[in-house]
């Protein structure tokens, strides 16, 4: 198993009125190099499961192991490494930080490690080139095409080579052919030994044979898995 | 060039000639000694007690001949008019006789 | 170590991005920083210079000066007190001296007229400070008159002149001979206009100053020492103009950090977010933010601090002559002798510096320390 979680139970705004049990009792495990679907409607918790996934932020109670090493107590330096070795979000509204270019948005996630910034600067371009945005390297983000915003955003998930892609409904903004598109990107990924997890309600991406497992989610509980 | 490499560069540029002002301060110090030296011999020379920062007033061109109540001369009510007495405090501190009291020696370190 | 200053260099990339987004009004902050640290600068040049100079040309001024004061007035100073003057034990040297003021109608100005000890003008002809001389736009050789005390104008020659760099002491001179100065003060041959009194011993001082203040009840006897600490207290930021001048730069460099330490908008916050999504940790937020804060302060606070050096050294305080001059017609160049205080730079420095960064970085701390997952949703 690459991830396990193990009775994971996540509460927001604890101890306030608006207190918020988001998942509870999650057992769940993530197998490498397979594509993981996990589904359920909006307010299901599965924002929160990915989130909880991508060490983006610690369970109430439970524990989270990430290749056999438990990560859900680490302290945050330590937690945010793994992080950045492990996995490479792709966000629903894409998140690239406006104003800047798109070769710039792609080696954010790699300036805190001091790489030394020539090399950064080359894997960047190849990533970009891959994903034939490489024209629009220095555009700045705003100039982006729907399609090419999400490439983008794709080549900035690869830039510190993580093990693990993790989507948030990433077609949920997107046109079906967009949409397939992105589906093929991620089973190119899956070749080169990539593990995938996606959370979404979209049929394209669930129904899509690139898929090993689908997760069921509702009111925030693990209810079955469909294949 | 990168922009932190341009951005360091020109910051260091601009420290760099900041710490040339104490450079050229001490180069220009020496250029303009023989001038100090001419206006050290005016004053000995001359009996000079005041340089000239502003002649608006005799209190304020003679700041250490004026006493407290040279401004009030021209009237005792007058108000300050001139500029300048708002940035030069007119007469030394103390001074010895004419009503002020025989102050005690000051023992000079 | 490398790779330390790498991160520095990769975060001061982002930081250089993210200023350069909002180009203008980041270009307008820091040029009212700029403006502040060259209005302090300047000042704190400009007057640190003139007490230095002060000070180091005033030890040469009279050990005491005599002068009578009759119901708070200056009043001449017989002859007679001389001889009372020159037998006190102590005393080495002893002149009276003759000097005063005189307005001219013509330009509106005052003029400092001395007359010296030796070498005195011949009658008729007068030595002119720089300063007189570009009121008057003289030349050698031209004539300037002058009203006596009795109603006559008496037509005095400009022989020669004061060399433009002595002009802090002697650009509103004119030397004239004894007998021009009583004809155009009116004073009378046996009276002079106060004392200068010279002491064998240093330690002496005050006690020969004692018993001129005894022995000349209505004298006011000035040490030298007062003369030196009179010159220390110019420019004290009590007096009303310098308040002013530093009430305003503070005003602005609060409204300035104010801006920065109202917190973040939205936007800002947002992007905090997307960063420690994709993989920054806290401190990398915050040094990204010591960095914003350090950019415009530093570029600010040397290009500030190279602008006053010039306006003040080379440019001799131009944008202060207005101020300076007040209602007066004459007023010297000043082609100060750059003195400088490295401690009050370094003060500036820190006083400027460190409040804006700190400004920077506090209002950004609560923003950075947010879960990363506050972005997903």
């Amino acid at each position: 198993m690459l991830i396990e979680l193990r009775d994971v139970r996540k509460v927001f705004h604890q101890g306030k009125p608006n207190e918020f049990v988001a998942v509870q009792g999650v057992n769940l495990w993530i197998e490498a190099c397979r594509a993981t679907v996990i589904k359920g409607p909006s307010g299901s918790g599965k924002t929160t499961l990915l989130s909880l996934v991508g060490c983006m932020t610690r369970p109430t109670s439970g524990r989270i192991e990430i290749l056999g090493r438990e990560v859900s107590s680490l302290p945050e330096r330590f937690l945010t490494g793994v992080r950045r070795e492990t996995f490479g979000f792709i966000f629903q509204h894409f998140n690239l930080v406006k104003g800047i270019t798109a070769l710039e948005n792609v080696m954010l996630p790699a300036y805190p490690s001091g790489e030394n910034h020539a090399a950064l600067k080359r894997r960047a371009l190849d990533l970009l080139d891959h994903f034939a945005v490489a024209a629009k390297a220095q555009s700045k983000v705003e100039k982006l095409s729907g399609g090419e915003a999400q490439r983008v955003t794709i080549a900035r998930a690869l830039i510190n080579d993580p093990f693990v892609i993790v989507a948030d409904e990433p077609t949920a903004h997107l046109d079906t052919r967009l949409a397939q598109e992105f589906m093929e990107t991620m089973a190119r990924l899956k070749e080169q030994r990539k593990t995938i997890l996606i959370a979404s309600h979209d049929p394209i991406v669930c129904d899509s044979p690139i898929v090993d497992r689908v997760v069921l989610i509702r009111d925030g509980r693990v209810e079955g898995e469909a294949r | 060039m990168r922009r932190s490499h341009s951005f360091l560069f020109c910051l260091g540029l601009l420290a760099g000639l900041c710490g040339l002002i104490f450079v050229h301060a001490s180069l220009r110090r020496q250029a303009m000694k023989p001038g100090l030296l001419e206006k050290e011999r005016l004053v000995r020379e001359l009996g000079l007690t005041d340089i000239c920062l502003s002649t608006e007033a005799n209190y304020t061109r003679h700041l250490t001949q004026a006493d407290f109540t040279t401004a009030f001369q021209d009237h005792p009510l007058s108000l300050e008019h001139f500029p300048s007495g708002t940035w030069i405090r007119p007469g030394p501190r103390s001074g010895y006789g004419n009503g002020q009291g025989i102050r005690p020696a000051k023992k000079h370190p | 170590m490398a790779k330390g200053f790498d991160r520095q260099k990769n975060i001061l990339d982002f930081t250089l991005s993210s200023l350069l987004r909002r180009k203008w009004k980041n270009l307008a902050l820091a040029s009212v920083y700029t403006l502040v640290v060259f209005l302090l600068a300047s000042v704190m040049f400009f007057s640190y210079a003139i007490k230095r100079e002060a000070s180091i040309l005033l030890a040469n001024a009279p050990e005491i000066t005599v002068q009578r004061l009759l119901a708070g007035r200056h009043s001449p100073v017989p002859l007679a007190y001389l001889d009372r003057i020159k037998d006190i034990a102590g005393v080495q040297a002893i002149r009276g001296r003759l000097w005063g003021y005189y307005f001219d109608p013509v330009v509106g100005a005052n003029y400092t007229l001395v007359v010296p000890e030796s070498g005195a003008p011949e009658n008729g002809t007068i030595r002119v400070g720089a300063g007189v001389a570009r009121a008057r736009s003289l030349l050698a050789g031209d004539m300037i008159e002058f009203k006596t005390a009795a109603g006559d104008i008496l037509e005095l020659e400009a022989r020669e002149f004061f060399s433009a760099d002595s002009e802090l002491v002697s650009s509103d001179l004119v030397l004239l001979s004894a007998d021009d100065f009583l004809a155009i003060s009116g004073g009378a041959a046996d009276m002079v206009t106060d004392i200068a009194v010279g002491v064998r011993n240093p330690r002496e001082l005050a006690t020969v100053a004692e018993k001129i203040a005894a022995r000349l009840p209505d004298t006011r006897v000035i040490l030298r020492e007062e003369i030196l600490r009179t010159y220390d207290a110019v420019f004290n930021w009590r007096g009303g103009l310098l308040v002013i001048i530093l009430a305003g730069a503070m005003l602005a460099f609060i409204i300035l950090a104010w801006e920065k330490a109202s917190g973040l908008g939205p936007e800002e916050r947002r992007e905090i977010g997307i960063l420690k999504a994709i993989g920054w940790e806290t401190s990398d937020v915050l040094l990204m933010k010591f960095w914003e804060g350090m950019a415009v302060s530093l570029s600010s606070f040397f290009f500030g601090l190279l602008l006053a050096y010039i306006h003040v050294f080379t440019a001799g305080s131009g944008l202060f002559a207005p101020v300076l001059k007040g209602w007066s017609v004459l007023l010297p160049e000043f082609r100060l002798v750059p003195y400088i205080d490295a401690a009050q730079v370094a003060a500036l420095f820190f006083l400027t510096v460190v409040p804006y960064s700190v400004a920077t970085i506090i209002p950004a701390w609560r923003a950075s320390i947010v879960d990363p997952d506050s972005v997903m949703r």
